[in-house]
């Protein structure tokens, strides 16, 4: 199971707790704004998941990953 | 008569009569000239007639995304909930003229195509979405709806209203925003404006050329709109010329024309690159571009994308890192500045492009541009960064000899010139309300 | 008498608490982060000490209402201006305390509010902060105590400092001249009145307190009843 991490651009204010708690998956730019690198595997669900609650902007939000299936994408 | 204007006469569907207007076409003049609209059975077409001529015509946006309209309609007909119709006629970048042009010239083939995509996607309000800067253009527009009216000609209910002047204000979100009672911002999606938009109705947004174009298709036939063009981009397109072009305008040409075909329509001389696509589009040696068809399909090779149709010829002794770096000065003015990679990061970039420009970088601007292009992209609620990205990419490779110069510090001669052929930036600065 | 000791000292620690949630917090509008301090952990620091504050002061509330010394009842709690002792300045505290009930309430409830409306509550902390060293001052019966008056200075330096600190991140205009101005007039009306005020003699009677010959007297009577 892997999820995938979802910024909203307009509620981010760079406050930065995501890249403290989740240092694997996120990383800040020179302008304090997060930048995701990749998924989440189960083993960082968690942290992630952490990550998500601290966020005082609310920004941040754990998705489920939809299966990459060629018929899904055809469709 | 040259062979390339003869040629560009049997293009003219849009532009009939164009060459001897001075005014907009009366409702009158408008039917002599293409016929009356489609009725069928009660008086008005059946709206899946409608969507399926104009998917088999395979019409694409003419906003500058160019999705497939019969998708769009069909997306928009097949949601729950009573739909709404926005005509966006912002036309907020400023180096196109074409939608002001079809505006000026034809509002009733823009008004046609409202009222048939309102009766596909069953909707009873079409929103007319105006610059507010342009004064005349809200009236003119009033005054053909008047004619319309009078003649009970649609059912739908047209209304005209009048949005601030900014870049990114005739962005689909924006416009369904500001129609909403708030600002002409960009919102994140989902949901996007065909699923939930003005007042949560499913809601069909499209340039006003598209609908035009929807006009024609619905009167003359799917096969007819295919006569000309290529079967993946059939039919005609509005271009907007400018720049080191002696006949600089806004052209009808058959979909599949060249780049270099364009030019010479508008009779361009010394052109020492080419910036396809508008201000979010891409620089090009001419002698790359000139032969490739002005379609999806055909630049997509060199990188380059039609966008809103609007080619601008950079003379050949301009500076064209300097041109760059005005627009994306502009560009990053013109930020809604929602989101933190978008509102830093664009000023960013254009001053290091600017830096670059003057011919005095701080430091390794370089490097320093490749890392910020890579990190901005993607990051923002609403493609504007994208854009601004993409143009600066392109302006690295085109120019990549004169950016080598300027990073040593010797920039060109005409670096520093006030450019009079040079791209519109505009001055005056809008609210959002 | 241990409820009356109780009373000042969780308004105390109450008032130390709060200045450094304060603070915290002004750090946060600033992003600060430091090598010991990362930015999970300041945010973290702010909201459990609000928490901390909140469970003081309800102690502070609690052993004041059960104090029978005073007749100050459960409803001033809540209700300002409504006891006899020492009205306005216990109504201020109680002004503070429903302030505070708010911003937590609203920041606990962030995820079913919208930003604007939770924003708009938070910033009531800036009156709330003001207002609880206020009612400290003229209430407290230990305005006069020299290490408290200097506890207090310090609370109020560090809030001062915070804020300046933040401002001058700011650009420079209307808006940054006016708060700071509008903090130097409050800083300067508060050190003249804690000099014309509970430093003078006589400060307890001015405040309101009711003389103690009345509080049992009337203990059948409405007054006692603080409502």
């Amino acid at each position: 199971m892997r999820w995938r991490l979802r910024i909203d651009p307009t509620a981010c204010t760079g406050h930065g707790l995501c890249a403290d708690l989740l240092p694997e998956r996120i990383e800040l730019d020179e302008w304090g704004f997060p930048v995701i690198h990749g998924d989440v595997p189960a083993s960082l669900a968690g942290h992630a998941r952490r990550a998500v609650r601290a966020c005082p902007a609310l920004a941040l939000r754990l998705e489920t990953k939809p299966r990459e299936t060629t018929r899904r994408e055809r469709s | 008569m040259t062979a390339g204007l003869r040629r560009a006469q049997t293009t003219r569907r849009l532009t009939v009569g164009w060459q001897h207007a001075s005014r907009p076409a009366r409702l009158g003049e408008h039917l002599d000239l293409y016929g009356p609209l489609p009725s069928g059975r009660h008086g008005h077409p059946d709206p899946r007639s409608v969507i399926d001529a104009v998917a088999a015509a395979g019409l694409t946006g003419r906003g500058g995304a160019g999705f497939p309209t019969g998708t769009k309609l069909r997306a928009v007909a097949g949601r729950r909930g009573q739909a709404v119709v926005v005509a966006n006629g912002m036309e907020s970048e400023p180096a196109s003229e074409k939608d002001q042009a079809l505006l000026a010239r034809a509002p009733h083939l823009v008004l046609d195509g409202a009222a048939l995509a309102a009766r596909a996607v069953g909707a009873q309000t079409v929103h007319i979405c105006l610059d507010r800067t342009r004064r005349r253009q809200a009236d003119e527009m009033i005054g053909a709806i008047t004619e319309r009216w009078e003649a009970r000609l649609d059912e739908a209910q047209f209304l005209v209203h009048e949005l601030p002047h900014r870049y990114v204000s005739s962005e689909e979100t924006a416009l369904v925003r500001w129609l909403n009672g708030g600002e002409a911002r960009p919102t994140a999606t989902p949901p996007r404006p065909y699923e939930r938009g003005v007042e949560r109705a499913p809601t069909l947004v499209d340039n006003v050329e598209t609908l035009a174009h929807i006009g024609l298709i619905a009167r003359y036939g799917p096969r007819w709109f295919r006569e000309l063009g290529q079967p993946d981009a059939p039919g005609t397109m509005l271009v907007t010329t400018a720049g080191a072009v002696r006949q600089p305008g806004v052209y009808e040409i058959e979909s599949g024309t060249s780049v270099g075909q364009v030019l010479t329509l508008a009779d361009a001389a010394d052109v020492g690159a080419v910036l396809i696509g508008g201000y979010f589009g891409t620089w090009h040696d001419p002698r790359r571009v000139a032969g490739l068809p002005l379609t999806a399909a055909g630049l997509k090779a060199a990188g380059a994308a039609p966008g809103a149709g609007v080619l601008f010829a950079l003379a050949a002794g301009r500076c064209g890192v300097a041109e760059t770096a005005r627009v994306l000065g502009y560009l990053a003015r013109q930020s809604a500045q929602q989101c933190g990679p978008c509102r830093f990061g664009l000023p960013a970039i254009a001053t290091d492009f600017a830096q670059l420009a003057a011919g005095r970088p701080e430091g390794n601007v370089l490097g320093r541009l490749e890392r910020r292009l890579g990190v901005i992209e993607g990051r923002g609620a609403c493609r504007h960064p994208d854009g601004a990205v993409r143009l600066a990419g392109s302006a690295l490779t085109a120019f990549a000899g004169d950016i080598r110069a300027h990073a040593a510090g010797s920039p060109c001669p005409a670096a520093g010139r006030r450019s009079l052929a040079g791209l519109p930036i505009p001055r005056t600065e809008d609210e959002w309300r | 008498m241990v409820l009356w000791y109780a009373t000042r000292a969780t308004g105390v620690v109450a008032l130390v608490l709060m200045t450094a949630t304060v603070v915290l917090g002004v750090a946060g509008t600033a992003r600060f982060a430091a090598p010991g301090l990362p930015r999970v952990v300041s945010a973290g620091l702010h909201r459990n000490l609000s928490l901390l504050v909140v469970g003081f002061v309800s102690l502070h509330v609690l052993t004041t209402v059960a104090d029978s010394f005073t007749s100050i009842g459960l409803s001033s709690a809540f209700i300002p201006f409504n006891s006899d002792y020492r009205r306005l300045w216990l109504g201020l505290g109680t002004i503070a305390f429903d302030l505070l009930l708010a911003v937590t309430l609203t920041s606990l409830l962030r995820d079913r509010l919208s930003l604007r409306a939770w924003r708009a509550v938070h910033w009531l902390a800036y009156a709330c902060w003001p207002i609880a060293l206020w009612h400290g001052l003229g209430t407290g019966t230990d305005s006069k105590l020299s290490w408290l008056l200097a506890l207090d200075a310090l609370c109020v330096a560090a809030v001062a400092a915070a804020v300046c600190w933040r401002l001058s991140l700011s650009p420079a205009g209307p808006g940054r001249a006016v708060v700071l101005a509008g903090m130097a007039l409050l800083t300067a009306a508060t050190v003249i009145f804690v000099f014309a005020g509970p430093l003078q003699p006589g400060w307890s009677r001015r405040a309101g307190t009711p003389p103690p010959t009345f509080s049992r007297a009337a203990s059948a009577g409405p007054r006692s009843e603080g409502r």
